[in-house]
């Protein structure tokens, strides 16, 4: 496959504080602006960003806090590539975490469907993980191309 | 975005209880909101309590689980449960959890 230019890109670090879920999502949504996304489109980033931040807060440092990173890129053919990352715990069946409903924490009323909505929301979702290393989500999604008016 | 300090905005009649949620729902806000519906919901003991989402701009899959948690919360107590309102990307949330097979989702209700 041809390898698309990048046309912007960005590295974000941030504690694994709740209050930082609202914080990326408003950062992926700034990133994703310049391209003049639709405003579908930009929900379901900002959905799927909350989710894997959500899942590096709650599942990967747990009581303990760490960083998240979050790097994004644009490239020419307007495909953004986010991927989220995580210091903590990682996942021991990742195909297990994958399936609609599972979660480890019902009784902090998690509904287990943080994977799917992104696999729902974005093109393509990949997740890795190592026990007691890690986990990283990346995803990415095609921007409609939408005509330029010209003034 | 709503803190522990804003008080929920609630309307009570004729053994309704409407809660009006506003903001955005994730995991750092859903944990005091669903303690505050819960505290509402066991002090008044409505016949039915409906969750008016027209305020809600974002909603992530924790929304997904305050909603799903207080459906089971309501019918333990026998209270009939409705969500209201939900804007487009809150209702594909709801459609992809298959919500409405349990839950009675009502659009256009008018908002007081």
């Amino acid at each position: 496959m041809e390898r698309q230019e990048i046309c912007n890109e960005m590295r974000l670090c941030f504690p694994s504080y709740s209050a930082n879920e609202g914080f990326a999502r408003a950062c992926a949504a700034a990133f994703c602006a310049q391209s003049n996304p639709t405003f579908d489109e930009l929900s379901d980033i900002k959905c799927a960003v909350s989710e894997a931040v959500t899942n590096a807060i709650v599942h990967g440092y747990r009581s303990t806090v760490g960083d998240v990173y979050m790097t994004m890129r644009m490239t020419e053919d307007r495909v953004v590539r986010i991927e989220i990352r995580d210091k903590g715990c990682g996942i021991e069946d990742v195909q297990k975490a994958l399936q609609p409903l599972y979660t480890t924490d019902p009784a902090n009323e998690r509904s287990g469907m943080g994977f799917t909505v992104i696999e729902n929301f974005m093109d393509s979702m990949r997740v890795v993980s190592t026990p007691g290393k890690g986990t990283k989500v990346i995803m990415t999604k095609k921007l409609t191309v939408i005509p330029r008016i010209r003034g | 975005m709503r803190t522990l300090e804003t008080p929920l905005k609630c309307l009570s009649e004729e053994g309704v209880l409407t809660v009006f949620l506003e903001g955005d729902i994730d995991h750092h806000t859903a944990q005091s909101v669903r303690a505050r519906i819960d505290t509402k919901m066991f002090i008044k003991r409505p016949s039915e309590l409906i969750l008016d989402l027209s305020g809600v701009h974002f909603m992530d899959s924790s929304g997904l689980g305050l909603i799903l948690g207080r459906f089971t919360k309501a019918t333990e107590l026998g209270i009939a449960f409705k969500v209201a309102n939900p804007n487009e990307q809150i209702r594909k949330i709801l459609d992809l959890a298959g919500t409405e097979r349990l839950i009675k989702i009502e659009t256009n209700r008018e908002v007081y």
